[in-house]
């Protein structure tokens, strides 16, 4: 297994920075992931990448996997005259589409409010933008539930503790995508926290990508969608005049 | 096993997918119905996003809806003189709804008021056939030897422009099916719907045609409305899976299959209380979804990026 010895060897580099006289600084951090990229093929069903570094030691590891952001519209139902239909909103001009957390503790055990605000650590500080909203209305109350829906779908989560210590020093953690997840980049930040505030931070970014077939017909949708649709119509004509030989035999 | 969608962006088991397109076809090669008012909720509850699953989901009632114009040809059962005036009042018809859904949605709730009326809409269709059709099923059985009717008469029919269709054993004013057509249109663009769940039944009750060339002829006009909207979705919205529509349209053989068996094998009354139990059935599960409290009051739109 070849890609099982390149990530031993560079866990051996790890540990051997980790443990050289260099590693002596107080705010040392390194990671980096498994892979970079998430190919998207037909047979597609979500997808784990394993997230690996090390630090000198002391502190505690956060890390936050954003997906791209996307406008999402949050709808409140209502009961109108005996029938419930959608009745307040609130448009978020963005919202990332993919949202994980995972630390070595509890959060709220590894920094104060402010700090984990400030690097966007936790369901409650996901970075949502407010573009408008039906009057009268509590836009938290709408954050929130659109925290809920995205948990609710795999893809907002949490993870305390979920990252753990090898020997004190090399930290790992895997981070899942389930098969609904949007492509595009990735930004996975990767934070060393002691004493309450923020030592290091890393960053690096996963691509997540159509390829093959999945990649062509998006790509014709969208570039010769009229094509595109004459194509559809053509398969749906060719595949009804099929059944219909089909049925002759019945 | 998953399967890939790639405009849908989710991974579906790829055998519920061909059960929906089963279904489809079965219900599209039995009652010459599109299918659409069953397909789109059971794609969205499989996880389709709602505007793909719409989309998609038109690709595939032009596949299943040849096959089964095809087979309802070869028994000699479509009016393509009927299809054509349908048709024509259809294009017309669907272009005003088109037109006036845009004009309705820039003033807000226009979901609620389509469903409300959709909901009373099939109710009183769905009740009045299963009347009718249980009443005729009674009397048939009561008196099988007397001769029935063709169709009623009514003041609707002696319109002027008289027409004759051979193949419906009608003479009628061509503006009845005009007429009819363009209702149908207007409708289906408001609903977002093919129209064969009302065009079936006014063909029947209002046209007075026999069921049996109801249903091929339904079937040949929702070919090309179903055309008309595959290619203007993918244009305008790029929301429909070809990955989807393939697999739905793998299914739609076997359904219609099934369905064409069944349906040669079943009397016009029969057909009409199953036709009628079934839009009972869709017309209550909206009502109940209408009245009773959701499981959560707030729903989530991801707005596709442009």
């Amino acid at each position: 297994m070849t890609p099982r010895r390149i990530l031993l060897g560079f866990l051996l580099c790890v540990l051997a920075a980790a443990l050289s006289p260099a590693a002596a600084r107080a705010d040392y951090l390194v990671a980096d992931l498994s892979k970079r990229r998430i190919d998207i093929t037909l047979g597609f069903a979500g997808a784990e990448v394993l997230l690996f570094g090390a630090t000198d030691g002391q502190g505690d590891v956060v890390v936050i996997v954003r997906g791209p952001n996307q406008p999402v519209i949050v709808r409140h139902k209502e009961r109108i005259a005996g029938i419930w239909i959608n009745w307040h909103w609130a448009e978020f001009s963005r919202a990332p589409a993919f949202y994980y957390v995972a630390s070595s503790k509890p959060l709220d055990e590894i920094a104060g409010e402010s700090v984990l605000a400030g690097i966007g650590a936790g369901l409650t500080n996901v970075r949502t933008t407010v573009a408008s909203a039906s009057q009268d209305v509590d836009t938290t109350a709408f954050r929130q539930a659109l925290v809920g829906a995205k948990e609710s779908e795999s893809l907002y989560g949490t993870g305390p503790g979920d990252v753990t210590f090898l020997a004190g020093r090399l930290f790992r953690t895997t981070v899942s995508f389930p098969a609904n997840v949007a492509p595009g980049p990735y930004d996975i930040e990767i934070y060393l926290v002691r004493d309450g505030h923020v030592e290091r931070g890393e960053r690096r970014t996963l691509f997540i990508t159509k390829v093959g077939l999945s990649a062509a017909v998006y790509e014709r949708a969208h570039e010769n969608a009229a094509l595109y649709g004459l194509v559809a119509v053509a398969i749906a004509l060719m595949a009804g005049w099929l059944g219909a030989i089909g049925l002759r035999k019945v | 096993m998953q399967i890939y969608l790639p405009i849908a962006e989710v991974s579906v088991d790829i055998f519920l997918l061909l059960g929906v397109g089963t279904a489809v076809g079965f219900l599209s090669s039995l009652f010459g119905v599109g299918g659409g008012f069953l397909a789109t909720p059971l794609l969205i509850f499989l996880g389709v996003p709602p505007p793909v699953a719409v989309a998609t989901q038109a690709n595939q009632i032009v596949g299943a809806s040849l096959s089964g114009a095809i087979a309802h040809w070869r028994r000699g059962n479509v009016d393509f003189v009927m299809a054509g005036v349908l048709l024509a009042g259809g294009l017309v018809g669907s272009t005003i709804g088109v037109l006036l859904f845009k004009l309705l949605k820039t003033h807000g709730q226009i979901d609620v008021v389509i469903l409300v009326s959709y909901v009373v809409f099939l109710g009183g269709i769905g009740g009045l056939m299963l009347w009718e059709s249980i009443r005729s099923f009674v009397r048939l059985r009561r008196e099988p030897a007397s001769r029935v009717k063709l169709h009623q008469h009514i003041w609707l029919h002696g319109l002027p422009l008289k027409v004759r269709f051979r193949k419906s054993k009608l003479y009628i004013s061509v503006f009845l099916p005009l007429g009819l057509g363009f209702v149908v249109g207007l409708l289906a663009a408001l609903m977002g719907v093919g129209g064969g769940f009302i065009m079936v039944p006014a063909m029947i009750y209002i046209l007075g045609m026999p069921t049996a060339m109801v249903i091929g002829t339904s079937l040949l006009q929702i070919i090309f409305v179903a055309v008309n909207v595959t290619i203007l979705q993918s244009i305008s919205t790029h929301t429909v899976d070809l990955m989807l529509a393939v697999v739905l349209l793998a299914g739609g053989m076997l359904g219609a299959r099934i369905g064409a068996r069944i349906g040669t094998n079943l009397r016009g009354e029969q057909v009409r209380i199953l036709l009628a139990l079934i839009v009972v059935a869709v017309c209550a599960n909206l009502a109940f979804e209408l009245v009773t409290r959701p499981a959560t009051p707030y729903t989530l739109q991801v707005v596709a990026a442009p």
